[in-house]
């Protein structure tokens, strides 16, 4: 018989299969899918009946302030997507699930990838949800252009999200790390220009967005939705997310070679 | 009773200091609202309507304690449903314990913590320059609203922890607490609220804690929102416990 390492197709049907597992979760633990899907929502219609008179500033630069907002909620979604799959990855280690998954003859890369697809695919869940209410209450239609570049640099930021989460995951192994899965991605989306323009913040929450590549990835995609898309605002957003990706994402390979080892 | 319902405090204390990861939360949330929100939305300060403060951050600090204490009460809830989950209450209800000190004992635990996350967004805040304009009395009145509220927040996610019995079930409602916070004044003063929020606003009883807390800290001592805070924080409390102990009572049935 035939061994060594798995063919591509074999590897495909892992990753599949792994990101169907990561699917089925939602239908299986709808409980705990709920407030993950429901929360960008939340925060987009709360942040806007709070803070929407925030719009009527002098050099805010949209019409109004939930089409403002919504973009935030699309990135917050992701963020708590990554999270949770970092969550879950740690309750599979708790259980031994992952032990079992480290004994198969799957590249270490491969099962990553499967962690992570699943994770994109999770993030348009709560995306969607929030486009379909944010839609029905007036926000306007940014164009199907502007719709499938947010989709891909929301998935690709949910990708970044669970490295991140993965690569805390395998250093801690206990789900109790969630916190700090969490406030990470929460951090890095709150601290950009989420509720104002650039120039409307203060200096030094200017100075964090200013290096924060999330901010880029939040201007690439609120294009459409707040003026028009353009090249200018698109490299950025491709560049700043194509980085975070590749940074946490070869840390978590890193840290799953060293699984098991 | 009582010293039953102090032992069962302690637990719950120890408990909860033993799992930082579970008190990280109650305060790492609201601190990073309250940077983003300050950092982000100061210059709501100037528009037509926002009450005369000395920064946006003086107006905040009510909004971060009011939410922390909310995160406090899921998190009372959560280290309930932990006990059911894991056998700790049905040993106790096998126990000659008095019933009432097991929801009583969780809440006197809630109130310290509240106390604790009350003190923690004081001094956060005058280290950022915000200071109690009503002093040491506006202090103490903070104090006071904060430890009623965080008990009755408490008793809500007790209630909740024994009627669901699940710790994940508890934790799902996490999202409702930007919720109710979000259709209050604790954010935003009541006047600039867009619609439906402000109608809701004035029937939620966080606005009134929102209200009290932010009285003494951004504008002085004044009895009246120091009074209705109180009372909406006693009703809160109230409320919540008589629901717990009624939960508690169902939940032995059943035990």
């Amino acid at each position: 018989m035939k061994r060594g390492r798995p063919s591509l197709r074999q590897d495909v049907r892992t990753i599949g299969a792994l990101m169907r597992r990561g699917l089925n979760e939602i239908l299986r633990v709808p409980g705990g899918a709920i407030p993950g899907v429901l929360a960008p929502t939340i925060f987009m219609l709360g942040l806007s009946a709070a803070f929407g008179e925030a719009a009527r500033l002098p050099g805010f630069d949209a019409d109004d302030f939930r089409t403002f907002i919504v973009p935030v909620g699309m990135l917050q979604g992701a963020g708590f997507t990554g999270a949770a799959t970092g969550v879950n990855l740690a309750r599979d280690i708790e259980r031994g699930w992952f032990d079992r998954l480290l004994l198969a003859p799957a590249g270490r890369p491969v099962l990553l990838a499967g962690v992570v697809g699943s994770a994109c695919l999770r993030c348009l869940l709560p995306a969607s949800f929030l486009l379909i209410v944010a839609f029905a209450l007036g926000v306007s239609w940014p164009g199907v252009g502007a719709l499938v570049l947010a989709g891909l640099l929301i998935m690709s930021l949910a990708a970044a999200a669970a490295c991140y989460a993965t690569v805390l995951a395998l250093r801690f192994r206990t789900q109790q790390a969630a916190p700090l899965m969490q406030v990470g991605a929460f951090a890095s989306i709150l601290f950009t220009t989420a509720y104002v323009p650039r120039e409307l913040l203060s200096d030094w929450l200017r100075a964090i967005a200013d290096v924060n590549p999330v901010t880029h990835v939040l201007e690439g995609v609120r294009q459409g939705f707040v003026g028009d898309v353009s090249w200018a605002s698109t490299w950025p957003a491709l560049l700043a997310v194509a980085g975070l990706v590749t940074v946490f994402g070869t840390l978590a390979v890193r840290g799953m070679r060293r699984q098991g080892v | 009773m009582t010293a039953a319902t102090v032992a069962l405090a302690r637990r719950a204390l120890r408990n909860s200091f033993r799992r930082p990861q579970f008190l990280a939360p109650l305060v790492l949330f609201p601190t990073m609202f309250l940077a983003v929100n300050v950092g982000g939305l100061e210059r709501t300060t100037s528009l037509a309507g926002f009450p005369q403060v000395d920064g946006f951050l003086d107006f905040q600090l009510a909004a971060a304690i009011t939410q922390s204490l909310l995160l406090g009460g899921v998190s009372a809830g959560i280290a309930a449903a932990l006990d059911i989950e894991g056998g700790f209450f049905d040993r106790l209800a096998a126990s000659p314990t008095p019933r009432l000190a097991i929801v009583l004992g969780r809440l006197l635990a809630a109130s310290v913590i509240a106390a604790l996350q009350v003190v923690y967004f004081l001094v956060l805040g005058a280290i950022f320059g915000a200071s109690v304009k009503g002093g040491v009395l506006g202090v103490l009145c903070v104090l006071a609203i904060g430890v009623v509220a965080g008990t009755g927040f408490g008793a809500l996610g007790v209630m909740i922890a024994l009627r669901a019995r699940s710790a994940s079930t508890v934790q799902g409602i996490f999202p409702l607490v930007f919720v109710v916070l979000f259709v209050s004044t604790a954010f935003f003063p009541a006047n600039l609220l867009s619609p439906p929020a402000d109608v809701v606003a004035a029937y939620n009883p966080l606005s009134y804690i929102a209200d009290g807390l932010r009285q003494p800290i951004a504008f002085g001592n004044a009895l009246e929102p120091l009074l209705e805070a109180l009372a909406a924080a006693a009703g809160v409390a109230i409320a919540a416990t008589s629901l717990s102990v009624l939960a508690l009572r169902g939940r032995l049935r059943q035990a």
